[in-house]
């Protein structure tokens, strides 16, 4: 039992089973979008979905992570037109853009389980993700915005 | 409009030609801006290293040679070109360069000068590019070229009804002489510029597309880590690897001396160490382990009277010991207006303040990494620099390469913050690659950047005010220094606004090492005089903001010393549409409210914020901004970059340093070293800009240093108690 799915793709493990999940899919499958920002489960950057949770990328070991289905920014949506991605543009959040990728993964997992986040929501949700640039106020309003887009499409 | 003829300096010409495949290539230098002096052979002409090309079809390709680190230059500057060639954003494609030094002049960002400089030439350019095909187009109809018009990337005879598309007059405009002269569109006339466009790299940014240097990968490719001595002052001596040798994935474990020993450095060589030592393997994981094993014996102190450094390892309960002596000692004076002397001898009342602040360092988002594969002959690099070509220089001399064999291809950075600007992960990526023979990616991990220097110095300010009987202000004193450089900026407000000034300044010598922070010195001494001020102002029970402008208007009408360098009337210009926002801005319940302002990089800024405290601990609830920089570009963007500044202020203010035990930094990662997140950050924040022609400067750091101050003030009114020591917020179980 050596397989992980990632982005709806079959992958054979075959590296050593402490390796965090983050230098697995950055060195070996070739997914660079999730970053490394601390490696301490500090700033959010490494942000992926583990059997649909927001983990670190960073902290989670392949042994952990083996048998799970991952789910980084490249394989959140087919053309990259998830809402949050949608409103992402809409917003022109980015400044340096290190950071969005980590940002976007939280957030998704945000809005699944509050379909209409309050900022409090936010606040509570996004804490672990760190905007050196500062863009959280734009972030902010993204979630916001893609709250909507998510009712309006159903 | 100051100039709507062009002036282009000699360096800065143009070339047409014809594109393969047909169309339009307009070559021209664009000088990208360069804040510190380079000791540069300036009458070379350089080659041509941007271009506008115009295809067949009708698609618009410009091409920007800025590295790009958030500051959106890779839209921005190109909106300029489009503006005046007066197409449509929609047809543009904006190509980043490559950093080739044969093509290189300069190519520098930061010190917010990239638009500052690039405004007239990307306009001839662009204009120049109209021209051509409004002269291709009059000749086609055989028309006077005064009844052509222009619009959205068409040529117009309105008389006779004809169009055409530039694509179709783009190869014939190619065989035209480049014109002189050319006239340049009236501001009133902008459509691009003054607009919002998006950042042209956002669809890649947001489906995680590899854009960083951290992203790249080529066949064959290792992964090299360094490990550095954990104290600065401190050297290694040897290593001890045999662990490291034996654990998986690892192909060589040396130290390397990054810069020859007899290297004459420039400005931004900085290396805090003469030698590290290098780790290489196949993936970054195992790097990563290897690492914990690698033990390094270190020397002593290596400070001596020859070196000026100290012969001790350094702390930060020393350092301010040592500031604070410095600031009772007479130092030297940079500035002294009337006779301050007196003033304060005869003065009724004195006012004495001392400001600190600490070490900080820049937490780019993405930690340093540098790509190289150095052959015997050549040399490619993927590199975050903001400063390519001050370290081929460096590069060339080290790996032993003529420049011209030293490609350097600039990927997006995570955040530069002024770190950028120093390229020893550039060196050091090439010594390694040299030394193994094999292209290598050096990673820093988040730990080696933070402990590795490279800091914003720490400061202190003293500052004296000398108040007669009626409570009038008649003399003004600041001593500033710092660790190891002074913050001093003896020429700006409020010299110029008060008869008797004095302005001294010290340093105090250091083996850590320091660099550029986003609006260097700036960045303390703005808070420390915006928050004496705003006290000051209270001491004599006026309105701060009333205060400041009245110290303007005198410095207007009766300009006190040699030189000041500000304008008075665009200061106190953004001090007064503050003044009018703030008073429709209602402050929150429960909170107070801070104000100030700066004037640097060529732009003026004015920050408010509204704080309150929450669990013990101050939170900012909305903040407000007003610059004057001038025609505002790309108005969203420049939004964006003073909303970040202001969080920036925000989060340094409150939470910002490195702190230091015999040597070592104590902060190596997030979970010591705090920063502003998501609840901390204002929820509400109001950018405005001050309306002008006048020419566009920086965007990137002049609203950063007034932050500071507005924070501190800030916390005055909420809590009564003046905050003289950075960061306002005290970090649990901090020793100092
Ligand atoms: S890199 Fe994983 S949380 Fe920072
Ligand atoms: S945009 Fe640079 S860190 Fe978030």
């Amino acid at each position: 039992m050596n397989s992980i799915r990632i982005n709806k793709k079959e992958y054979t493990v075959d590296v050593d089973k402490e390796m965090p999940l983050l230098w697995f899919l950055r060195d070996y499958v070739g997914l660079t979008g999730a970053k490394y920002g601390c490696g301490v489960a500090q700033c959010g950057a490494c942000v992926v979905h583990l059997d649909g949770e927001a983990v670190r990328a960073c902290v989670t070991k392949m042994k952990r992570a083996i048998g799970k289905e991952v789910t980084t920014i490249e394989g959140l949506s087919e053309n990259g037109d998830h809402p949050l991605q949608l409103a992402w543009k809409d917003v022109d959040v980015p400044q340096c853009g290190y950071c969005h990728a980590g940002q976007i993964m939280s957030a998704a997992v945000l809005l699944r389980e509050r379909p209409t986040p309050t900022d409090q929501d936010i606040d509570d949700a996004m804490a672990g993700n760190i905007c050196r640039c500062g863009t959280y106020s734009r972030i902010r309003k993204a979630i916001h915005q893609a709250a909507e887009l998510q009712k309006q499409k159903g | 409009m100051k100039a709507d003829k062009t002036t282009l300096d000699r360096r800065s010409f143009l070339k047409a030609a014809l594109l393969a495949g047909g169309g339009l290539i307009l070559r021209f230098n664009w000088p990208v801006g360069n804040a510190v002096a380079a000791e540069k052979d300036h009458t070379a002409p350089a080659t041509l290293n941007s271009y506008i090309k115009i295809h067949p079809d009708g698609r618009v390709t410009l091409f920007n040679p800025n590295p790009e680190f958030g500051q959106n230059v890779k839209t921005s500057l190109p909106m300029i070109l489009a503006e005046e060639l007066d197409v449509s954003w929609d047809s543009v494609q904006v190509e980043q360069a490559d950093f080739f030094p044969e093509h290189f002049e300069r190519q520098f960002t930061g010190g917010s000068q990239s638009i500052r400089r690039a405004w007239p030439i990307l306009r001839t350019a662009g204009a120049t590019a109209r021209q051509m095909l409004m002269l291709a187009a009059a000749q086609r109809w055989s028309v006077p070229l005064d009844e052509i018009s222009t619009a959205t990337g068409s040529l117009y005879h309105k008389q006779s009804n004809l169009k055409l598309s530039y694509g179709e007059v783009a190869s014939a405009a190619a065989q035209i002489p480049v014109p002189k002269n050319v006239r340049l569109k009236t501001v009133a006339d902008f459509k691009i510029i003054g607009s919002s466009k998006r950042n042209v790299e956002i669809d890649n940014i947001v489906t995680g597309k590899p854009l960083f240097t951290s992203d790249y990968k080529k066949e064959g490719m290792l992964i090299a880590m360094i490990v550095h001595p954990a104290s600065f002052g401190r050297e290694i001596t040897s290593i001890d690897d045999r662990a490291v040798r034996q654990m998986p994935g690892i192909k060589d474990v040396f130290t390397i001396e990054p810069l020859l020993r007899d290297y004459k450095k420039n400005g931004f060589d900085v290396f805090s160490y003469g030698q590290i030592a290098v780790i290489v393997g196949n993936s970054t994981w195992e790097v990563m382990q290897a690492k914990k094993k690698l033990i390094l014996q270190l020397s002593g102190p290596t400070g001596n009277a020859q070196n000026g450094k100290p012969d001790f390892l350094e702390s930060t309960g020393r350092h301010y010991a040592a500031m604070e002596q410095a600031s009772t000692q007479p130092a030297q004076v940079k500035r002294r207006d009337g006779d301050p002397e007196s003033a304060f001898k005869t003065a009724a009342r004195i006012i004495e303040r001392t400001y600190t602040a600490p070490f900080l360092v820049h937490n780019t988002m993405e930690p340093v990494s540098c790509f190289a594969d150095v052959r015997a002959d050549h040399a490619e690099l993927y590199a975050p620099i903001q400063a390519p070509e001050f370290i081929t220089k460096t590069l060339s001399a080290r790996l032993g390469l003529p420049k011209e064999k030293i490609k350097i291809n600039l990927a997006r950075m995570g955040g530069g913050f002024g770190l950028r600007a120093y390229g020893h992960h550039v060196v050091e990526a090439a010594v390694i690659s040299q030394k193994i023979q094999a292209p290598v990616k050096l990673m820093y991990t988040r730990e080696d950047e933070t402990t590795y220097g490279i800091y914003r110095p720490s400061y202190s300010a003293t500052y004296r005010a000398a108040l007669d009987e009626n409570n009038q202000l008649i003399g003004f004193h600041i001593k500033a220094g710092g660790i190891p450089e002074s913050p001093l900026h003896e020429n700006r407000f409020p010299a110029g606004a008060i008869e008797n000034y004095l302005a001294e300044t010290w340093s105090i010598p250091s083996a850590i090492t320091v660099g550029a922070f986003r609006a260097p010195g700036s960045n303390f001494i703005a808070c420390a005089e915006q928050s004496f001020l705003d006290e000051l102002a209270y001491e004599m029970k006026k309105d701060p903001l009333d205060f400041r402008l009245e110290l303007l208007k005198r410095a207007k009408e009766r300009p006190v010393g040699q030189r000041n360098d500000y304008d008075a009337d665009r200061y106190a210009g953004v001090i007064q549409l503050l003044k009018d926002k703030a008073a429709n801005l209602a402050r929150p319940a429960r909170t107070g409210r801070g104000t100030a302002a700066y004037f640097c990089h060529n732009t003026y800024a004015a920050a408010l914020v509204d704080i309150g405290v929450k669990n013990n601990e101050p939170y900012v609830t909305q903040a407000l901004a007003v610059m004057d920089c001038g025609i505002v570009i790309n108005k969203d963007a420049a939004i964006n970059m003073a909303e970040g500044a202001l969080i920036d202020g925000i989060g340094n203010a409150l939470y910002g340093e490195q702190l230091f035990k015999d040597g070592v930094p104590l902060k190596s990662n997030f979970n010591t070293y705090r920063m502003i997140r998501m609840h901390e950050a204002p929820a509400k924040i109001e950018v405005h800009f001050v309306e002008n022609q006048d020419n566009p400067t920086g965007m990137g750091e002049p609203l950063f240093p007034p932050t500071f101050g507005a924070v501190a003030n800030a916390l005055f009114d909420h809590t009564g108690k003046r905050y003289y020591r950075q960061p306002f917020v005290k970090q649990s179980g901090e020793k100092s």
